[in-house]
């Protein structure tokens, strides 16, 4: 039986890219309502976790399991895990030359409308709300996707983009990282207004500044391709004073063992 | 928050094809038509036909001379090319007896044909005047009343010669002599319909005016013949559309373009052209910009065997502006051979080309320049850029790109890029839903909007939908 809060489910997945292995077997339960944050030093797989879950192309998912409310993902392409209700907030968002940000919105909220005509009746209403609330100027509509957009803005549309599509698993990869402080606390009042008790939030970050405004309640360390610590929000806390070293050498000891 | 331009394209009218929608064909039925193949007999029966004036009677015969003399281009795709059976062609159709100003009096095929490629609809809703001609006529014709009272003709090109000999005269074939090339003497030889436009001073032709152009029957050569002369200060935008059926022999088609933009004058040519897999398009197509002019050519190439078309302005006058904007699309046995060619010929003249191919299922698109500047063009502006996106490993794109250089202080900008629909942008589309069809045909949407955003939004919604139609690959 599937227990129906469980949003989100993996077990012992591993990562491939370019014929190395950087993710080494991972476990998450994601349930309704919850946010997770994972944290780790740079190029302990985070990203290529995340990459594979979305189904990139270039990160293959070499064995593991994992499921979005209970359906296998990975039996899905890049589209149906979409439509399944997962979302991966980009760290380095490409851009689509040409392409405006209301032309793809409008496309992307229309394919998981099922025909409902209200849903793109409702569009301009509701994009113009979400620019409202992350402080977007509305001439973004009509500019293309990413194009010469600062840092700060880029990151903004994809919490623009979370709140147009209204997944029911959101990853977001360092989205704080790049932000100023006046950004930061629009961007955690865009993921906080999304974040409900249907629906939850798996935040990638380096910085426990994120954390004081979207309050998680796991926070996971990856090192070297796995969860190597898992806890509450002190855990992060015990990351920003002490940094990975001692983690470190734990994990390091335990493996001797 | 403004509309942007150009709406999505809907997912239901995925499946739509050229076959159906432009591809279809009437029954061959005609008023009179000329024996088939090229000689003094068939142009000489094309003049006395039109009742001519004598100098355009000796024009055409010297014409013929010259295409039959001179060799095929030695350059571009010579296979396809030699493959043109020239005696094989229907040099002149003409479809009804008389032109008509009322769409009522159009024979219902024809009606049906041109109410299906929704041009009444357009005359309605945005053009002040539409030209619109089958086979080698002209068949209707409209004008609004108060354009003409402003002195502005807008005619077929037949009727232009009748009741605007003088001015035609003055003007004809100066900017392209019969002797240019080998199609533009053929042109000049068998030339029927296309548009005569004369602007008057000062006069600004605010919506614009549209002709059309479709062939209907088999192994049909078009040659129409346009004429624009925008006089001083004037301004005015001029578009055309053509399509044709999908035959299995060939059909040539290849008209001859003269602009003239006189002191200060604005000229603007916007073509979407849809042809069948199987027409040759050999177009000469150029332009005079004298003292504070501005030419631009808008041209959009779709369809075709094979398109050689190098829209030229020659800037003559101080201060005179070209811009040359364009797309091909190369899909599956094509190849479009297209580009511009730039004249600069007095200083502080400047110009800008940009130029964008779509490359598919083995389709090849090739840029070819020439851009001139004169000794005396001091001061010019110079840029160019060509963009091509490859669809897929089977496509071929390639650029010649040629730049003589004979003034000093000249700024010259020159951009090629080449770039494959990347793995990364599909995946970002994909990740939010889009299947990968429909990220593919956005990236490359995308890829067009500097051109497609220049076109008037009914043309920008017919231009992505013919895209989307090429993207899929179902035209025959
Ligand atoms: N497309 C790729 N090609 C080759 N190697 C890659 C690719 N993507 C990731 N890697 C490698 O995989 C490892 C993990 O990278 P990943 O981006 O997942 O780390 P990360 O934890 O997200 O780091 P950061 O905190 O710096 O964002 C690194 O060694 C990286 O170089
Ligand atoms: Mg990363």
């Amino acid at each position: 039986m599937h227990d129906s809060d469980l949003l989100f489910s993996m077990r012992d997945v591993h990562v491939e890219v370019e014929g190395k292995e950087v993710v080494k077997g991972v476990s998450l339960d994601i349930r309704r309502g919850e946010k997770h944050a994972i944290m780790g030093p740079n190029g302990s797989g985070k990203s290529s976790l995340a990459n594979a879950l979305a189904g990139h192309p270039a990160y293959s998912i070499t064995s593991g399991t994992a499921l979005i409310a209970g359906r296998d993902l990975l039996q899905m392409d890049a589209t149906e895990r979409s439509l399944a209700g997962l979302f991966l907030a980009f760290q380095y968002p490409l851009a689509i030359p040409g392409v405006t940000v209301a032309n793809f919105l409008r496309a992307a909220v229309k394919a998981r409308s099922n025909g409902d005509e209200s849903v793109i009746k409702d569009f301009r209403k509701t994009i113009k709300a979400n620019f409202k609330l992350l402080e977007i100027d509305d001439s973004f509509a009509t500019r293309y996707l990413n194009e010469g957009f600062s840092g700060g803005e880029k990151k903004r549309l994809e919490i623009l983009q979370m709140l147009m599509l209204k997944p029911l698993v959101a990853i977001l990869d360092e989205t704080d990282s790049g932000l100023d402080i006046d950004a930061l606390k629009v961007v955690s009042k865009g993921i906080n207004y999304s974040a409900s008790s249907d629906n939850s939030i798996l935040l990638v970050t380096h910085y426990q500044r994120i954390l004081d405004y979207v309050r998680p309640n796991y926070v996971h360390v990856m090192m070297d391709g796995r969860f190597v610590r898992s806890g509450g929000p002190e855990l992060a806390l015990q990351l920003e004073s002490e940094g990975y070293d001692r983690i470190r050498e734990e994990t390091a000891a335990k493996v001797e063992v | 928050m403004s509309e942007p331009a150009v709406k999505n394209i809907e997912v239901a009218t995925i499946g739509d094809d050229y076959a159906t929608k432009y591809g279809f064909k009437d029954p061959e039925e005609y008023f009179l038509r000329a024996k088939k193949g090229i000689d003094h007999e068939v142009v000489e029966m094309i003049s006395r036909l039109k009742n001519e004036p004598e100098w355009m009677r000796q024009f055409r015969h010297d014409a013929l001379d010259i295409f039959l003399s001179k060799p095929m281009p030695k350059w571009g795709n010579t296979r396809l090319l030699n493959s043109i059976k020239f005696d094989d062609i229907y040099y002149y159709i003409k479809p009804l007896e008389n032109q008509k100003r009322n769409w009522d009096d159009v024979p219902a095929n024809i009606k049906n044909t041109f109410e299906k490629l929704g041009i009444p609809e357009a005359e309605q809703k945005f053009l002040a005047g539409v030209s619109a001609q089958y086979e080698s006529e002209v068949v209707y014709h409209s004008f609004k009343e108060e354009l003409k009272n402003q002195g502005i003709i807008f005619l077929d090109m037949d009727s232009g010669l009748r009741e605007h000999s003088d001015i035609v005269r003055k003007y004809f074939a100066t900017v392209i002599p019969a002797a240019d090339n080998k199609f533009s003497a053929l042109n000049s030889a068998v030339w029927s319909g296309g548009s005569f436009i004369y602007v008057p001073p000062g006069v600004d032709v605010k919506i614009p005016l549209q002709a059309y152009f479709r062939i209907n029957a088999e192994n049909m050569g078009q040659f129409e013949r346009t004429l624009i002369i925008a006089d001083k200060g004037s301004r005015v935008h001029y578009i055309e559309g053509c399509t044709a059926p999908i035959y299995t022999t060939d059909s040539l088609h290849s008209a001859v373009v003269e602009l003239i933009a006189l002191d200060g004058a604005y000229i603007r040519y916007t073509t979407i052209q849809n042809w069948s897999h199987n027409l040759f398009n050999l177009v000469t197509k150029r332009a005079v910009a004298h003292k504070n002019a501005t030419v631009e050519w808008v041209d959009g190439n779709i369809g075709s065997k094979l398109t050689m078309k190098y829209p030229c302005v020659y800037l003559v006058g101080e201060g005179a502006k070209g811009e040359i904007l364009s797309v091909a699309f190369a899909g599956d046995g094509q190849h479009q051979d297209a580009g511009a060619k730039v004249i600069h010929a007095a200083p502080n003249t400047s110009s800008r080309v940009t130029s964008k191919s779509i490359s598919k299922a083995g389709g090849r698109a090739s840029y070819r320049g020439l851009v001139k500047v004169h000794k005396n063009a001091v001061n010019s502006k110079v840029s160019v850029e060509c963009d091509a996106l490859l669809i897929d490993g089977a496509s071929r794109t390639d650029t010649y790109p040629t730049m003589e250089i004979d003034a000093d202080r000249v700024r010259i900008e020159h951009e090629a890029r080449v770039s494959k629909v990347a793995e990364e942008q599909l995946f970002y589309l994909t990740s939010r839903g889009l299947t990968e069809d429909e990220a593919r045909l956005m990236i490359v949407n995308g890829f067009i909007e500097p051109f497609t955003k220049e076109l008037p939004m009914e043309y920008a919604v017919e231009l992505n939908r013919l895209v989307q139609l090429e993207m899929e690959g179902s035209v025959g």
